[in-house]
């Protein structure tokens, strides 16, 4: 039984860490693990691509962008309350982009990766020109949409509690599919998909589920993310620093594994703040990451978690 | 009428440095199976080393092409020994993430040198006139050097003995090994060629428009649709595949607000993808078809 597992249970105590940390008043700490928490909600699902069926995805903001647009949209234009606003923002981008796999499904290697970067400068290019979306001035959200939350400070709170647990469900995400039929079928399309293909995993069809499924989660938290700012713009919702960053963060914590993203999105936004306050390398971010980047695909392609399980390998035991 | 012929015309002109640019990504996959993901950076390095130039020496913008080229060469030797080296033979996330990761740090020291303002080289050239309209002098001298230099790539790999190593290696590389070529050299000169390329294309491109540090990334879409259409590792394929998109580019102008040729060309790229991954012009294709 996967409850009887002990990473079942470190998945959950990390989100009450998460959740009780600030003590429902720190609010310095609440912003900076709200960000880890979005960090570790794109990376652990870029992972399902990344690490499991080793295709990469560059273009994994587009998810976190478009569900933030659905969701703006709703609420600011339609209306409607932020549950509902948010649940349709993460189902039609993870229809959508189930419709964009199936598209792109016949592309193996190479191929795919080179769709994905132009699907982000398309979705770019077309939210630009989209008027009902505000074209490139973008949307603003009035601040009395925060009222039925219980007014701007305690909202900011109701927010992150949902991060928080769009990133717990993340995580179990990934730690299902990891132990299921599915999960084993990408994994081993990952390391060899002519030989699965063969032995009767359908790769088509699981890449495209697979993309799908890495959409729906990022999209649920782009909406909660931009409600926050209750501002949305096309530059700011399809920057690829973002999943770039999404991309350092799983290979420094281990491709394949469940907890290295997690503690890369908590080593690399320790990194991020210590360089934004480095009076030499607060321009430097991108320079870093792709510094780290380098050195990680050269030397250590495992990560961290790699180099752990390389040292210790009874942390196979309890860790995934 | 002969407005649209004076779009489409000007669109193939500016398509063939398109085509230029798509040769140094088609290259580097065709010798070497990695795509050169730092394709848009370099196309950027080489506007910038117009502008330092031409900014430092006074010199005109044609006159600083050597030297974009030579460094050109020497970066793509480089980046081949920093980041591809260790990468050849691994699956293709390796190589796509090394080359990424130095894209970045290229993109990372240029945003924080310049920022992500407007740049300008200045070029003027006498145009041509054809009734009512003028082709910019800077047009038509961009397309008369892209066949200048694609024209040299072509005798470079048919007519000399490196040229055909490099073929040799693109072809089987434990073949040209074994007849004692030294492939990690050839390797190593095939990634300068293709750099080298990508930035003289972006040399000729900063005297056509005016470009940021971010402008690289969609010429180096536009790159990965025209290598598409032409073929992944088909060099001539590349440069009429550029000329096609630029004819595309031209007829659309007319009809259609500029922002919306990305969504388009995407697309295209998608469909070809899709329904041809050899590319239209994929020289194969056409002996398959001739063998029926």
């Amino acid at each position: 039984m996967i409850v009887r597992r002990p990473f079942f249970w470190i998945i959950g105590l990390a989100i009450l860490v998460f959740a009780a940390a600030p003590l429902g008043k720190d609010v310095e700490l609440r912003e900076s693990l709200l960000l880890a928490a979005v960090y570790i909600t794109l990376a652990s699902n870029l992972n399902l691509m990344l690490g499991y069926a080793g295709y990469v995805n560059f273009g994994s903001i587009v998810f976190f962008g478009l569900g933030g647009y659905f969701c703006v949209y709703c609420m600011g234009s339609l209306g409607w309350g932020l549950g509902p606003s948010l649940l349709v923002g993460g189902v039609s981008v993870s229809l959508l982009s189930l419709l964009f796999g199936l598209g792109i499904l016949r592309l193996r290697g190479v191929h795919f990766a080179l769709a994905t970067i132009g699907v982000n400068e398309a979705v770019m290019a077309f939210v630009t020109n989209f008027q009902p979306w505000g074209g490139s001035t973008g949307i603003y959200l009035s601040t009395g949409l925060f009222q039925p939350l219980g007014g701007p400070a305690q909202a900011l709170w109701t927010i992150y509690y949902l991060l928080v647990a769009v990133m717990g469900l993340s995580l179990y995400l990934s730690y299902f599919v990891k132990s299921s039929k599915f999960g084993v079928g990408l994994l081993a399309i990952g390391q060899n998909e002519d030989a699965a293909a063969v032995l009767g995993v359908p790769a088509p069809r699981y890449k495209a589920l697979a993309y799908s499924a890495s959409a729906l989660l990022p999209a649920i938290a782009g909406g909660l993310y931009f409600f926050k700012g209750a501002f949305i713009q096309p530059a700011d919702a399809f920057d690829l620093t973002l999943s770039t960053e999404a991309i350092v963060i799983t290979m420094l914590g281990g491709q394949g594994t469940i907890f290295g993203p997690a503690l890369g999105a908590y080593l690399y936004e320790e990194l991020r703040g210590w360089l934004l306050t480095s009076p030499t390398f607060s321009n430097f971010q991108l320079v870093v990451a792709g510094v780290l980047l380098l050195l990680i695909v050269q030397f250590a392609p495992g990560g961290l978690m790699g180099m752990f399980y390389r040292r210790w390998p009874r942390l196979k035991r309890f860790l995934e | 009428m002969i407005g649209l012929l004076a779009s489409v015309l000007d669109g193939i002109l500016v398509g063939s440095v398109y085509g230029l640019a798509a040769m140094g990504i088609t290259l580097i996959w065709g010798v070497m199976d990695v795509v050169n993901l730092t394709h848009g950076a370099m196309i950027v390095a080489g506007m910038f080393g117009v502008y330092l130039l031409v900014g430092a020496t006074g010199v005109s913008a044609y006159a600083a092409l050597p030297a974009v080229l030579a460094a050109g060469l020497l970066a793509g030797v480089a980046l081949y020994w920093i980041a591809i080296h260790r990468m050849i033979g691994q699956p293709p996330l390796m190589s796509l993430l090394a080359t990424f990761s130095v894209n970045l740090v290229l993109i990372g020291l240029g945003t924080a040198v310049w920022g992500t303002v407007l740049f300008n080289v200045p070029a003027s050239l006498p145009g041509f006139r054809l009734g009512r309209y003028t082709f910019p002098g800077t047009h038509l001298m961009a397309a008369a050097l892209t066949a200048v230099i694609a024209g040299a790539l072509y005798l470079f790999l048919y007519r000399t003995r490196l040229g055909k190593a490099v073929r040799a290696v693109a072809a089987n590389r434990e073949a040209a090994e074994l007849v004692g070529i030294p492939t990690t050299r050839i390797l190593a000169l095939a990634c300068g060629l293709g750099v080298a390329l990508a930035c003289v294309s972006g040399a000729l491109i900063s005297t056509l428009f005016p470009f940021t540090v971010l402008s690289g990334d969609s010429y180096q879409l536009k790159s990965f649709v025209v290598t598409v259409l032409g073929g992944l590792g088909n060099p001539t394929g590349a440069l009429v595949a550029g000329v096609a998109l630029g004819l595309f580019e031209g007829l659309a102008t007319p009809f259609m607000p500029v922002s919306w040729t990305l969504v388009i060309e995407f697309v295209l790229f998608v469909v070809v993808l899709i329904a041809f991954p050899g590319g239209l012009l994929s020289v194969r294709l056409w002996r398959r078809a001739r063998a029926r």
